[in-house]
């Protein structure tokens, strides 16, 4: 007479996954939900378009109607043509494609180092509590600090091309540590708990509750340390490099070239695009499991 | 008669049951003597258990109830060795306990199941951290779900099961280790009243059959009386045992009724109303 034998499916779960098939044909209410979501979609990606075309719609008329002086910020259809021109490689100076992998390299290695290394420390801060109560005023300190102050030394100490990694992890290593280890704070106790009554270690518990408990910390951490390390890149560049977007910015200012700087910045702004996107397909396709 | 630490002068108390006799079951299997606790913060001292005297015996199923505060959860913390009492020994079969054992589960009050794992990884959680061959606890997992009514729902994620759900997925995970003793705090206290009634029938009959020892802190009387074979009221903070009942019902078969059966018998309302009373007393004293 087991009732634990029939109790099967009768209490059909709250599905949020599931495919809601046994309903048949969809609703006019529910058809008429959809398109009204579809629209509001459409609306947030059009605006979204528009504010971009009227930016560049602005920065190439206002400085052709000499409202603003065309020395000073360029106009976009006099980008392509410096584009196109940068893009031949010259005696003295490298295409821009060569400039734009050095800087995009740098950038992708300082907020990788910067996730494990801060990840690496977030996680020995949390094994030993009291570290943590020691070190975290200067973590918060050395966070505030301003790091580009440093470049002249970085450059000094480490060099050319080393200043530029350095520069890149400082500006973003003391940002992930500190929120790493507030997500590792952040996961519930009660769930540690119930590792603990299976008999579960501290190491295991870092492994198979605080780190995948995590996750949605780690990725917004992400979010924020791969901008800060492009900050810290083109800075580094500025003092040090002869390769990179910000040499490219430091050379043309230089020489007063202000299309080939705008073409710089309007890379980096592509550059950033693409971190963003890549960053948003990561999210998603890792929260699809929560 | 020797199980009987009830100080209490007051004789108020209407029809006392039987103090809980060894007949029940075999060895005994889990036993406090003399268990205090004191918790520590920076503010003060709180002594949540003082002279805890309790022994359970295999394949009991024992209902502990009190106030809110009285330190039910702490007993529960001792016996599965999450914490170490202030004073006394905390024994199970025999040996004092330092740290959570395999022998013991413990089902908390909530499912706290891992949003990232699916059901069944979810499931194997206990097993993965105890070492276990992860493919017999792997088929023993299945079977326990499939045996709860989850058969298909293996590689679901928590948030895509009802909280009735998830409360078994979480008896399945408790029970995946094979522990002989079975702590359940308020396992049942997120539900609505009729999945409650349904899913305590469900655990009750499946860890009687499979012969486990259990212990079931609640706040329902009605829970308590309708799982278990014996009551253990406990008084105020600092907790102790205010007094313990055998629970028998008569039903001709000699069988024990489901705890659904057992709720519509002359026996469990007079028990009922015996305990009520006596929690009463206990807040007015
Ligand atoms: N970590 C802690 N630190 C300090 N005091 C605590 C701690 N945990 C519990 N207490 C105190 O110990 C007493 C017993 O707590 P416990 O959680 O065991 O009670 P309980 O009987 O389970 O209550 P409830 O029925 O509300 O769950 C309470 O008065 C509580 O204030
Ligand atoms: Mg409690």
């Amino acid at each position: 007479m087991s009732k634990v034998d029939t109790a099967p499916v009768a209490n059909a779960p709250v599905a949020t996954g599931m495919p809601a098939a046994a309903l048949g044909a969809p609703s006019a209410a529910y058809t008429a939900w959809l398109r009204k979501e579809r629209i509001r979609h459409l609306g947030v990606r059009g605006t979204q378009g528009a504010i971009l075309i009227a930016f560049l719609l602005l920065w190439e008329i206002l400085p052709r109607a000499q409202l603003v002086n065309p020395m000073l910020t360029s106009y976009p259809s006099a980008l392509w043509p410096t584009f196109l021109d940068l893009l031949k490689d010259k005696p003295q100076q490298v295409n821009i494609l060569v400039h734009t992998w050095g800087t995009v390299f740098a950038t992708i290695v300082g907020f990788t180092a910067a996730m494990v290394i801060g990840t690496i420390v977030a996680a020995i801060l949390w094994w030993w509590e009291s570290l943590y109560k020691i070190l975290d005023p200067y973590l918060v300190v050395a966070n505030a600090m301003p790091k580009t102050a440093f470049v002249p030394i970085f450059y000094i100490w480490l060099g050319a091309t080393a200043s530029i990694y350095a520069m890149a992890l400082a500006i973003s290593v003391f940002i992930t540590i500190l929120m790493i280890y507030s997500g590792f704070q952040g996961v519930d106790p009660n769930k540690i708990k119930l590792a603990q009554t299976f008999g579960a270690t501290r190491w295991q518990i870092l492994r198979k509750v605080v780190l995948p408990g995590s996750v949605p910390t780690m990725i917004a951490t992400l979010k924020v340390n791969t901008g800060l390390s492009l900050v810290g890149v083109v800075v580094g560049e500025f003092q040090s490099a002869s390769i990179g977007l910000g040499y490219l910015i430091q050379y043309g200012s230089q020489i007063f070239k202000l299309n080939i700087v705008m073409t710089a910045i309007t890379i980096l702004a592509i550059v950033s695009s693409v971190m963003y996107l890549a960053i948003h397909w990561l999210e998603a396709a890792v929260m699809k499991r929560r | 008669m020797s199980n009987s630490p009830i100080s209490s002068p007051t004789n108020l108390r209407p029809k006392r049951s039987d103090i809980v006799e060894s007949k029940a079951a075999g060895p005994a299997k889990v036993e406090l003597r003399d268990v205090s606790l004191r918790y520590f913060t920076p503010e003060t001292e709180t002594e949540a258990l003082a002279g805890i005297s309790l022994t359970i015996r295999a394949g009991e199923f024992v209902s502990i109830i009190g106030q809110s505060g009285c330190g039910k959860s702490t007993l529960l913390s001792l016996i599965s060795g999450l914490m170490q009492p202030t004073g006394g020994v905390v024994l199970v079969d025999g040996q004092g306990v330092d740290k959570p054992s395999p022998k013991v589960g413990y089902m908390l009050q909530q499912d706290y199941l891992f949003e990232w794992r699916t059901i069944l990884e979810n499931t194997m959680i206990g097993a993965e951290i105890q070492g276990r061959d992860l493919v017999a606890a792997r088929d023993r997992a299945k079977t326990l779900l499939t045996r709860y009514g989850l058969g298909q729902f293996f590689d679901y994620l928590p948030r895509q099961l009802s909280g009735g759900m998830r409360q078994r997925v979480a008896l399945a995970r408790t029970l995946v280790t094979e522990p002989d003793v079975v702590l359940l705090d308020e396992p049942f206290s997120a539900l609505d009243s009729q999945t409650r009634i349904a899913l305590a029938d469900e655990v009750a009959e499946v860890l009687r059959r499979e012969g486990k020892t259990a212990i079931l802190v609640t706040h329902d009387i009605g829970e308590a009386v309708a799982m278990a074979d014996r009551v253990v009221v406990m008084s105020r903070r600092p907790g102790r045992i205010r007094s313990d009942h055998a629970i028998r019902f008569y039903n001709g078969d000699g069988q024990r009724p489901t705890p659904f059966a057992a709720r519509s018998t002359p026996q469990f309302n007079t028990y009922f109303k015996m305990l009520w009373e006596e929690l009463e007393v206990h807040v007015e004293g």
